[in-house]
């Protein structure tokens, strides 16, 4: 290692880091910075080009021939065809089939006598010698490019129309609970299996590591039947909070008593020892040792489990239904795929709401994600 | 917002029936068995008796929690794949048979195998390369995080970011898709990427190898930085060069590693589903044996006896796996 970071050949290590870090962060930027964008200015370029001007091809309706003015015995409408907004017209047409006919600054013949002035601005001129008929405006074909834009629209809009912003509430409401309850239960159990001897705890070890790969597909139709039995046999809704809770405090287990059994075995025996000899039982020793000492370890699992719950959804569409109401983030995200498919604005926020949790969770507390992995993966080292 | 408090409101119940339990059960057990305050051969015999309750106290609500939610479905899915659509009639092999007729299913077997030869490799290769390179610059640290970063997102999420850089526009139209852009760019003709029979399944398989290089990257490294320094020295004073040193004496020295990586990888991919669901629910031939799985437990109503049958088969390719690494977990324990 000493040797051959000395070497030449660094400029290009940092040369193909670069190119990979690139490789696996544009794709999100990519989402992240469309979903920030004006709708039609993302459905026309792409975000790379977000900084610069976009050329798009407009159709503006002009006033209605009720809004002309008599001026020195003529009529006029006129406008502006960006309302407001700020841009540079480059072509424009009166006929759908030639769109760019004219440059700006020309005047079209609209027939009936009536002329069309555009300017570059974007301002235009409706003149006639005779008054104007008819109760539509004349539709002005244009090309424009627009100055960049960059909106909150978009999240405005999933967050309250397309049901983000219920759906979000719903994953809290999944993954707070799923994450928090599986903890005690774990940690008292990879006491007992870390610290206590009793026959067969060999066995429990073995069969918690071999429950750690048992794949999620093989508990959904036992547990869907399960749960539609009990139901049925209380009365009550088969798909409850209650029933995603303990769903996946179940499918969680194997992985937390693993790993604070891992961790909890790591702890020296000194401290346990001097302990009982105090007179502490195995509950005090537990309570007031194990489990402060465990911290990092509650953490990391704690964090897994959230990562996990938040981001699961087939254990969500099996146990708490694809209706409406209560659809979390991912499995809306899923129905907007199908029902707004080419709506990128939608889509690109909708994704950003969705993975933004996690990724703050990630960020600030990395640390302990990775203790985590490696407590959970390397074995034997 | 009421939802959510009420959510509170159950979790810190639960919580606290939780501690009630452990609380309560224990003081119990020290009251029925005490072994304070009495002497001699009462005294230890009930110490003796608690010692081999407490343990069992201790475990009850988690094995209780496994027994319902693993160990009970593993069994009933098993029966159940020998049962009709209801799971009241049995009805033999007739499941196995079907699924082997099944051009839905041969698809999804064959989809499975490629996406078990390609994502843990891919993510393992990756891993180890990018783990090894950032190890000798200064950013390396920041490197590894944005690697790390797809790991905390979704896969749903992570599909709707790839169909972004996959999207395509008819020829002729502005490219907003990243991939298409860069292929009109270089003279390339535009293609709909996630239609193109065969070759989609490898831009499906894509999104998992971005997520899984992360999880890779971060346990190799550690392992890499684990080797004894001196076998790197002596391989330097040797005059091995850079090539070398990474693939003959770093590389044999962290083995096991790898195989924990490219296995867990590859448990993963066995259960590959959402991907699939967002992506192309299983549409211009990329079915997956996870997505069919589920498909069959609601379709027409759900066919039970299919779908569990479609379960055993994913358990019964994750059972080597499972072996090796009760196996090892029982090795190192016996070690200690």
């Amino acid at each position: 290692m000493i040797a051959t970071s000395r070497s030449p050949l660094i400029f290009v290590v940092h040369l193909s880091v670069l190119l990979l870090v690139a490789l696996w962060t544009l794709p999100t930027a990519g989402l992240l910075i469309s979903s920030l964008r004006d709708k039609d200015q993302l459905a026309v370029s792409g975000w790379w080009t977000a900084l610069s001007s976009s050329e798009q091809n407009l159709i503006y309706r002009a006033p209605s021939p009720e809004t002309q003015v008599e001026r020195d015995g003529r009529f006029v409408i006129t406008g502006n065809v960006f309302e407001g907004g700020a841009g540079t017209v480059s072509a424009f047409g009166a006929r759908i089939r030639e769109p760019d006919a004219f440059e700006p600054g020309q005047t079209a013949d609209l027939g009936d006598g009536e002329m069309l002035t555009l300017q570059e601005d974007g301002s235009f001129e409706i003149v006639s010698d005779a008054r104007m008929e008819g109760s539509r405006g004349q539709r002005i074909f244009f090309t424009a490019s627009a100055p960049p834009r960059f909106t909150l629209d978009n999240y405005r809009e999933v967050l309250s129309a397309e049901g983000i912003g219920a759906s979000f509430i719903n994953s809290l409401t999944v993954a707070i609970p799923s994450t928090i309850i599986p903890i005690l239960v774990a940690a008292f159990c990879a006491y007992a299996l870390a610290w206590m001897p009793f026959p067969g705890r060999a066995i429990l070890i073995a069969v918690v590591v071999g429950l750690l790969v048992v794949p999620l597909q093989m508990s959904l139709i036992p547990l869907l039947k399960l749960y539609n039995g009990v139901g049925a046999f209380f009365g009550v809704p088969a798909k409850t909070y209650v029933g995603i809770w303990l769903a996946h405090m179940g499918f969680g287990l194997p992985l937390a008593i693993y790993l604070l059994r891992n961790y909890m075995a790591g702890l020296p025996r000194e401290i346990m020892e001097s302990a009982r000899v105090d007179g502490a039982s195995d509950f005090d020793i537990f309570v007031k040792i194990i489990l402060p000492l465990s911290f990092p370890a509650l953490a990391s699992f704690a964090i897994f489990q959230f990562l996990w719950t938040w981001n699961d959804l087939l254990v969500a569409m099996v146990f708490l239904g694809t209706g409406s109401n209560e659809l979390v983030l991912t499995g809306r995200l899923v129905n907007l795929l199908g029902s707004r498919g080419g709506n990128w604005e939608i889509l690109t926020a909708s994704a950003f709401i969705t993975i933004i949790v996690p990724l703050v969770v990630f960020f600030s507390l990395q640390r302990y994600l990775v203790r985590g992995l490696l407590a959970g993966s390397v074995k034997g080292g | 917002m009421q939802q959510l408090l009420f959510a509170i409101v159950t979790m810190v119940a639960g919580v606290l029936a939780c501690a009630a339990y452990f609380f309560g059960t224990n003081w119990l057990l020290d009251r029925i068995f005490p072994s304070k305050g009495l002497s001699g051969a009462k005294a230890s015999q009930n110490l003796r008796i608690t010692n081999a309750i407490r343990p069992w106290l201790f475990m009850a609500p988690a094995l209780l929690a496994l027994a319902i939610y693993l160990i009970y479905p593993v069994f009933e899915s098993v029966r159940l794949a020998f049962h009709d659509r209801g799971g009241r009639n049995f009805v033999g092999l007739s499941n196995f048979v079907w699924m082997v007729n099944d051009g839905e299913f041969r698809q999804s077997i064959f989809n499975n195998f490629l996406w078990l030869l390609v994502v843990p490799a891919l993510a393992t290769f990756f891993g180890l390369i990018i783990a090894a390179l950032t190890d000798r610059i200064w950013w390396g640290n920041i490197a590894k995080t944005l690697i790390f970063m797809p790991m905390a997102i979704s896969f749903v999420g992570a599909a709707v970011i790839w169909k972004f850089v996959y999207d395509y526009r008819a020829e002729g139209n502005e490219q907003i898709g990243l991939l298409n852009a860069i292929v009109v760019y270089f003279g390339g003709s535009p293609e709909a990427w996630v239609t193109l029979p065969f070759w989609n399944n490898f831009f499906l398989m894509v999104i998992l190898v971005w997520i899984q290089t992360g999880f890779a990257m971060v346990i190799l490294s550690a392992a890499l930085r684990g080797i004894p320094e001196e076998t790197i020295e002596a391989a330097v004073i040797d005059g091995a060069n850079g090539f070398q040193i990474f693939f003959k004496i770093m590389v044999p020295q962290i083995w096991g590693t790898i195989a924990v990586v490219w296995t867990t990888i590859t448990i993963l991919v066995l259960k590959v589903f959402d991907i699939v669901l967002a992506m192309t629910n299983g549409q211009w031939q990329t079915q997956v044996l996870a997505n069919l799985m589920f498909d069959w437990m609601f379709r027409g109503g759900g066919d039970f006896g299919r779908g569990a049958a479609i379960a055993v088969v994913i358990m019964i390719l994750v059972v080597p796996i499972m072996i090796w690494n009760i196996r090892n977990a029982t090795r190192e324990m016996e070690g200690r």
